[in-house]
Order: C-alpha cells, then structure tokens, then sequence
C-alpha cells in the first residue's frame, strides 16, 4: 500500500476545537520532591563529614581533650612533687616521658600543662566571641552613625600592636592564668566585632529580612530568628581559628617570662624551661613542643574545613 | 473587578538617600498616583529608575523623605508603630529574587507561618498546620513541601512559596517587585497567570513593578513609566502601547524586539536626548546636561492618559 | 588618595601616641618605686635617685617631660644598666635584629611567592599538595618548636652550622629559616589562592583567546593581579618576624634587641621596657602605614574616591 492511500484527508476531516480536551501536566504531581529534607545546617555537616583530614583533626582535638583531663589520673605521680633523685631522666617505663630538672613526672606535667593551655586558649577565645558578638552585633545592626562611631573607636584600638599592649599589662599586672585571659583579650575581640559586623550588614537588607520586616517582624525576632543564626557560620569559623592563636600568644609570652607561673605551667611555659641545654634533655621540650603543635595544626586544619563546609560558594 | 474606590493613594513621594560628602540621590522624586480597588497598576522603567525603591517606600520598609501615601484614606506614615504593625496585614511584598527572599535556614512552614505568627492568626497548632497547606494549595504546591528547606525548591517553586506568604496574612493589596525577572521564561508565564488567578478569586490590587514591557501588558489595567525617580507618562496599557507620547516611553517601546523579522530590520532606535547623568545631584540641586525633569508636571492629554511636561 | 594618606597616616600618630600613653601610665600604674627591690638601697639613696630620674614630681608633670623626651629621641636611662641610655642599647642591638629580619623579610617574599606561584600553575599535582602541607605545617608549628628542631638537627645533630652566633653568613640560614617560616606559609597560601582566581578568570580566557602567549599572559595579567593580595600581608609579616625574632635570637644566642627586650622585662628594667616598646611599636606602626600606602595605589576605589565609603 502506498502512503498515499493511508493518508488522511485533511479537509474531510472535520475538527473542531470543542474535540479537543485539556489533559494538561499535573502541576501537584511534577510538584513532588523525591529527595529526603535535609537543612542547611545537615547539608553542612555531611560535608564536613566528608572531608578526612577535618575530621581526623576533630578527633584528635577531641582525644587531646579527654587525655589532658584523664591523662594525670593515669599515673601515680602529681605535677608538684620534686624528687631531686630523679631529674632529668629519659623516658622508662617509670616515668613514661622522663622527669625535668625538679624530678617531677613529665607525663603528669604535660598533661596538666595542655589542661592550662586548652583553658586559656578556650576561655580567651570564648571572651572574645562574647563582647565581639554584641559589638559588632549592635553595629551591624544599626549602621548608620552608630556604626561610624564605634568602628572608628575599634580602628584606632586595632592599630596598636596588640602584643606589646598585652605585654605591658601582663607587667603590671603580674601574670596568672586569670589576668593572661584578661590581657589576651584586650584587643582580640576586634577580629570578631568585624566579622559580626560584616555579617549583619550583609544580612540586613537581604530580601528575606525585609520580607520579615514587611510582615511587621520586631527587632527581637529579627535579630535572633533571621539574622543571628544565618551569621553563625562564620562567627564559628573565627572562633575555631582564635583558639590556636590565644594558644600560641601565651607560649609566646611564656618566652618572656610572663606566661603562666611556677609551679603551674602550661605547654609554653614548659617549652620555655626546656629551652636552655634541651639538646640534652630533648624529652623535656619535645612532648610539649609537639603536643602544642599538634594542637595547633589540628585547629586550624578543622577550622579550615569548617569553614569550606559552610561556604555557600561550593553548594552545587 | 476594578472598583471606583482608590484603595492606595500616593502623595508627592520622595525618597532621597545620602551618598558621600553633598550629594543626594534622588532616587524616588515626586511620585503621584492612585491605585484603585481590584486593579493593577504596573510599573516599568529601567533598572536604577528608583521603581523598586518606590515599592519599598510604599510599604514603609524605608521612611520617606516627604509626601504620603494612603490606604483607604488612612496616611500611613503617620500610623504608630502599633497600627502600623496592623497595617501590614493589608500590604504585603513579593520579591524578586527567589533565592534570597526565603531564609535558608527556615522550612517552608516557618516562613509561611511567621506572618500568622506574627498576627496571632492561627489559633492552635493544628489550625496553623491547616492554614499553611490551604495557602500551598492555593499557589500550586503539594502540601507536604511544607516540611522543606527552600534550596529543595526550583526558582519558580520559590517565588511560589514567596506569593504564599504573602497571602498568609489576608493582604488587600500586594507590591509585586520584579516577580519573575529573575524566572525562566516559561515558568514566568505560571507564575503571572497564577498571579492574575489570584487576583480575581481573592479580590487583590497590585502594583506591578518590571521592565519587561509586553509582560506588564499582559497584566495590567494602567502603566505608569518611570525614569529618574519620577513618573513620566501614565496611561490604561493598551493607550500607553498604542500612542506613546513621551519620548522615554517611545525609548522603552522601540526596544521591545518584535517577533518579526522585517519590523525589527527597518525599526528605529530611539535615544532619549542628553541621556547621561543620572538621578544623582549635587547640592544645588542641578543635573549636568540631561533631561531636567525638576519641575515636571503630569498633564492629563486625553482621557486618563497623562504625560509630564515638556513633552505633553 | 592624598586625602587617603593623610588620613591614614593622622591615624598612625594617633596611635603611636595612644601607645605611648598607656606605656607610661601602665608602668607608672607598678606600685612602688623601680629601686626597692635593689639590695642595699637605703632610703636616702632611693631618694637621691628618684629625684634623678624626676620620679618624684607628680604624674602629669612626668607625662609631659616624658612626651617632650621622646620627642627629642630621648628614652632615658636604663634603670639596670645605669651607666647606658636606653636609646643607645637600642641602637646597638637594633643593627643586629635589622639585618636578620632583613634577611627573613627578603627570603619570606621570595621563597613565598614562588612556592605559591609553583602550586597554582602546578594545580592539584604533587608540588601543590606538598607546598601546602608545608604551609600549613608552617602555619600551625610554632617558631620556635621548628627553630629547637632545625637547631637540633642541623646544628647539633649533622654540625653543618654552628649552634649558636651570628659572625658569618653561615650563620644566618637556621635563624633565617626559623623566622621565615611562617610569613612564607602565609604568602605561599595567599599567592596560590589568588592566582588560581585569576587563572580561572574570564579575562584571562579572554586574553588567550585574543592569541596572547601564555608567557604573556602570565606577566601582564596574571603575576600582577595575584601580588596584590600579598602587599596587605607587610604588616602582619612585620609583627610576625619582630615577635619570632625575639624567640629566635634566644635560641641561637643572637645579641639583638629581641634579647634586650626579654632581658628588659625579666628585670623589670621599666624605661628599657617602655622604650624598646614603643620602639617595636613604631616599626610595625610604620610598617601598616607602608601597606596602607600600597593598597591605596593598587585598590583602584581608594585611587579614585579617596578612601571613603559610603
């Protein structure tokens, strides 16, 4: 058969539009979402899961942690006790990291001192959070002239080295653990006002916050509701990141002579004492010197994946 | 259905912002107009005209530098803060930017919710629940989205929840702020039909701000053309697209591509004259060079459409 | 950008003299007299020097001969080494710090820019993932555990150096090496991150397209856009390297002023202290004003607007 007897006449074919019946694409049905809800905040942490070499430091941070509040329990000795017989020896399986100069349990002593170490750090960076949170926050949120004022008040403060700031208080205030917080904290809550401040303006005239608005949101439900939460990101980021530099500015005045005291110490305050002569005693700088920097690589290699993991840039 | 009671009613508005050291940007300069029940005014002009300032002006999500603007007689900027909490019941926003307009770390519950939370609309849990999936219903969602965070959603599924919380609240009028610019073409043509649908079967007035003209055609009953901050030309749409008179008008017109080939080889660009600076100004008041629109009137040309001088 | 600079430059003497300020204030907050831990001071005597020293007339009118002092350069006496001015003893060490941070600076940039250059053309391949464990290694360890270690091994272990000292430039490699480590960390990372941006660029695709050599490409646009970054981290690699320094020259028994200033504290010597301070304090104050200066040339907004935001 050819396909001209199969084809159809058009013209004989009468069709009118009222033939013709809408069926139309269910708009319900192409609606459905096969996928399982996941929030932001999930999203996150599944990639931060991903990445290994963030939670490997995770895990170490957190088994330096429980060892530094276990570690001390586990052997007979104490911090303090001197026992002049026994200075300096090399790790045994008495002394599981040999003694100093005092005789006193290097184990204990390291443990005790990353205890010091992890408090300062933490406490500091915690203080820090706090008043640049309300700092920074207050700023953001107001702008304006109030912003101007108080930005220019937190410049000048930050174009004083903060160091030697810190140092002359910690001479005239003599050092403990309290006034090295203190004196820590002098200057750094500045990196994080501006972080919040940067963040809140940010958010402020995004259009779900003037939708809010539209809506007759008060400042309470604004601030703590829209704004505060989606700033959390990377005011966690800043936090994970201060901890290691309070730690390290506390070895570093321990150098001076200004860090924590006898007989406490801290894993700076140890290295500083090992540092004459180590080379004979390498124990004694060696178990501080590369627990403290185990610490530090490990907070900043979780606060960069932390950081890449809350990065909206590499949501796909 | 289009009533004879002016619902929303605009007064000589401005609104200038500060930038930098003596100079003013005038972003909204005497705006006057009235919006009527049940209608749509639509609003076009090119980015940077001050239309989406306008809309947020109106809404009082920025405080005027002068004029007023009228719900139903009643001045809205001189409501307390009280009132006007309860005022905005009767206005609301739909946004143009379907991403950010939603907050990431709600669910499609809390967002629609928040505006009944706010009100104290819904009295239980239950009823909240029941209101939220009337209102994903009535904008084409399946009600269990509401259990969702808002990047499980396309761009249009977005502006959709968008157009739902606006609802919630019960609104008499809605600014629709570039609604679907930021669409795929095809899934603008759901959203304004879906837009229009509501608006017969909920009795709502828009004011309709976009650039794309033949789109605003589609939807409007007037058109109002901004350029600079103020309001050159104001017509019922198919007046304004059949005798456009003021030259910016004519502009806008001309470049809207036709989809035929030979009217747009023999078309002719229109360039506004001394078209250079914009609506900023410094402190005496005078633009360089350009169009001066400083004391430019409306002046009504034939019946119901309006042209700012010199061009009437 | 005049107006920029001034302003920029108004704030660092506001600053400095901020600094100076509350160095005075803090160390005359110390209660007591600077003498009474001397052994055998009697009260005469300790009189005698207060007045010496002026410490017996009341605080404002110290302040303002203390401002009017170091105006002049003036820094006092040293209170423990009481036959030398504090600017002396500054001067003497300071030569010896200057050339090592010299040193540490020039090696910092260099070995910095090309270990972050070598990543980013080298993406994702062996040199990129083993430059950036080193940098981050150089980031997190502390200067002083890698100077200990490098001193170790290098020193005591192999004897390719000596120990301690500073007479030749054998000398200089540990303490250059300890000291750069970390800005090198911090500029390699920098340059990578900002050259992998501009590498990936759309003006660059541009350019090659237009047919430009890649060597081209590479110096006109590439090298320059991913510096820029690197000039804002002056300061901050200033204050880096003065603080190492004062570890370091311990470690390697370097007489500089890093010594002076820790010896200064452990005695308690207070215008040693306040000078050395204010010393160190102008270094980095000078050196933020200097990566102002470039930012204000390479940041195309501040060129042309003047620094101020709206």
């Amino acid at each position: 058969m050819s396909v001209k007897d199969n084809a159809v006449n058009l013209d004989k074919l009468q069709v009118k539009p009222e033939d013709f019946q809408k069926v139309g694409a269910d708009e319900k049905q192409s609606e459905v979402i096969q996928r399982e809800s996941l929030s932001a905040w999930r999203d996150a942490w599944e990639r931060l899961r991903k990445n290994k070499l963030a939670m490997t430091s995770l895990s170490v941070l957190v088994l330096i942690v429980l060892a530094s509040i276990v570690g001390p329990m586990l052997s007979p000795y104490d911090d303090r006790t001197n026992d002049l017989l026994s200075t300096n020896l090399p790790p045994s399986a008495e002394h599981w990291f040999g003694t100093d100069d005092l005789g006193r349990d290097m184990f204990v002593r390291t443990w005790m001192g990353a205890r010091i170490s992890l408090i300062i750090g933490l406490a500091a960076a915690m203080i820090d959070l706090m008043i640049g949170v309300i700092y920074g926050g207050i700023m953001g949120y107001f702008g304006g002239r109030v912003d101007e004022i108080m930005n220019k008040f937190s410049e000048i403060l930050y174009s004083i080295p903060y160091l030697l700031v810190t140092i002359l208080l910690l001479v005239v205030l003599e050092p403990s653990i309290t006034t090295i917080i203190i004196a820590l904290c002098v200057t750094g809550w500045i990196n994080m006002s501006w972080i919040v401040r940067g963040e809140m303006l940010q958010l402020k005239n995004r259009e779900f916050v003037l939708a809010s608005r539209s809506m007759g949101a008060g400042a309470g439900r604004l601030l703590f509701r829209h704004l505060l939460p989606n700033a959390v990101g990377p005011i966690i980021v800043t936090l994970t990141l201060t901890v290691p530099s309070a730690i390290f500015s506390e070895a570093f005045l321990s150098f001076l002579g200004l860090g924590v005291q006898a007989p406490q110490a801290s894993l700076g305050s140890m290295i500083e004492s090992a540092l004459t002569g180590w080379m004979y005693y390498p124990w004694r700088m060696l178990f501080p010197a590369g627990l403290i920097s185990l610490i530090m690589l490990a907070f900043n290699l979780f606060g960069d994946g932390l950081r890449d993991a809350l990065d909206p840039k590499l949501k796909k | 259905m289009v009533s004879s009671n002016n619902l929303i009613e605009v007064e000589g508005l401005k609104k200038y912002f500060n930038v930098g050291k003596n100079r003013v940007l005038k972003a909204v300069d005497n705006l006057n107009f009235y919006i009527r029940e049940g209608e749509t005014l639509g609003m076009v002009g090119e980015s940077g005209c001050g239309k989406s300032t306008a809309g947020r002006t109106i809404l009082r999500l920025y405080e005027p530098t002068a004029g007023s603007v009228r719900f139903n007689g009643t001045d809205i900027y001189k409501l307390s803060p009280s009132k006007m909490k309860a005022m905005r019941r009767d206005m609301q926003m739909i946004f143009q930017d379907p991403y950010a307009s939603l907050n990431p770390r709600f669910t499609v519950s809390d967002i629609i919710g928040e505006a009944l939370d706010i009100h104290n609309m819904a009295g239980s849990r239950a009823e909240r629940k029941k209101r939220i999936e009337e209102l994903l219903d009535l904008v084409g969602l399946n009600p269990d989205h509401a259990t969702r965070y808002p990047h499980e959603f396309s761009g249009g599924q977005r502006q959709r929840i968008g157009i739902a919380r606006a609802l919630a609240v019960n609104p008499k009028f809605i600014i629709c702020d570039e609604p679907i610019s930021a669409l795929d073409v095809s899934i603008q043509a759901q959203v304004v039909n879906l837009l229009k649908e509501l608006q017969e079967r909920l009795g709502l007035t828009y004011l309709f701000i976009a650039h794309d003209l033949s789109m605003v055609k589609h939807i409007s009953d007037r058109v109002a053309v901004m350029y600079m901050g103020r309001m050159v030309e104001l017509a019922e749409s198919a007046e304004l697209y059949a005798n456009p008179i003021h030259p910016y008008t004519k502009m806008l017109l001309s470049a809207i591509p036709l989809p035929d080939p030979e009217v747009e080889a023999n078309k002719k660009r229109i360039i506004m004259p001394g078209d250079q600076a914009g609506p900023i100004h410094d402190a005496s008041g005078s633009k360089t060079g350009a169009y001066n629109l400083e004391n430019a009137t409306l002046i009504e040309v034939s019946k119901g459409h309006f042209v700012a001088e010199p061009y009437a | 950008m005049t107006r920029y600079l001034i302003s920029k430059f108004f704030y660092m003497l506001l600053s400095l003299f901020i600094l100076i300020s509350a160095t005075f204030f803090l160390m005359k907050a110390i209660p007591g007299n600077p003498f009474m831990s001397e052994k055998a001071t009697s009260p005469e005597i300790q009189a005698r020097l207060m007045e010496q020293y002026g410490l017996d007339k009341p605080v404002y009118v110290q302040y303002f001969k203390y401002l009017g002092d170091i105006a002049s350069g003036d820094f006092g006496i040293s209170m423990k080494k009481l036959n030398q001015s504090v600017t002396d003893i500054i001067g003497q060490t300071f030569t010896v710090s200057l050339k090592l941070g010299f040193v540490a600076i020039i090696v910092s940039i260099i070995v910095g820019l090309l270990l972050g250059m070598l990543a980013a053309l080298y993406h994702r391949r062996l040199i990129d993932n083993v430059a950036m464990v080193l940098a981050i290694m150089g980031i997190a360890v502390p200067s002083f555990v890698l100077a200990s270690l490098i001193q170790f091994f290098f020193a005591q272990q192999l004897g390719w150096f000596n120990v301690m000292g500073f007479d030749g430039p054998m000398d200089y490699v540990l303490p250059v090496a300890a000291l750069s480590a970390s800005p090198i960390a911090f500029i390699a990372r920098l340059t990578r991150s900002s050259m992998l941006e501009v590498l990936h660029a759309d003006y660059i695709k541009t350019a090659k397209a237009k047919g430009l050599k890649s060597i081209t490409i590479m110096f006109k646009h590439v090298v320059r856009n991913a510096i820029l970054p690197v000039v804002t981290y002056v300061g901050p690699m200033t204050a880096n390297i003065i603080t190492g320094s004062v570890v370091i020259e311990r470690i390697f028994g370097i007489g500089g002023i890093g010594k002076v200033f820790v010896d200064s504290i452990t005695t308690r010597d207070y215008t040693m202290i306040m000078g050395v301070t204010i010393f160190y304090g102008i270094l980095l104050m000078v050196a933020r004003f200097i990566t102002d200066i470039a930012y204000g040339f390479i940041d195309p907004r501040i060129k042309l607007t003047g620094g101020k935001e709206g």
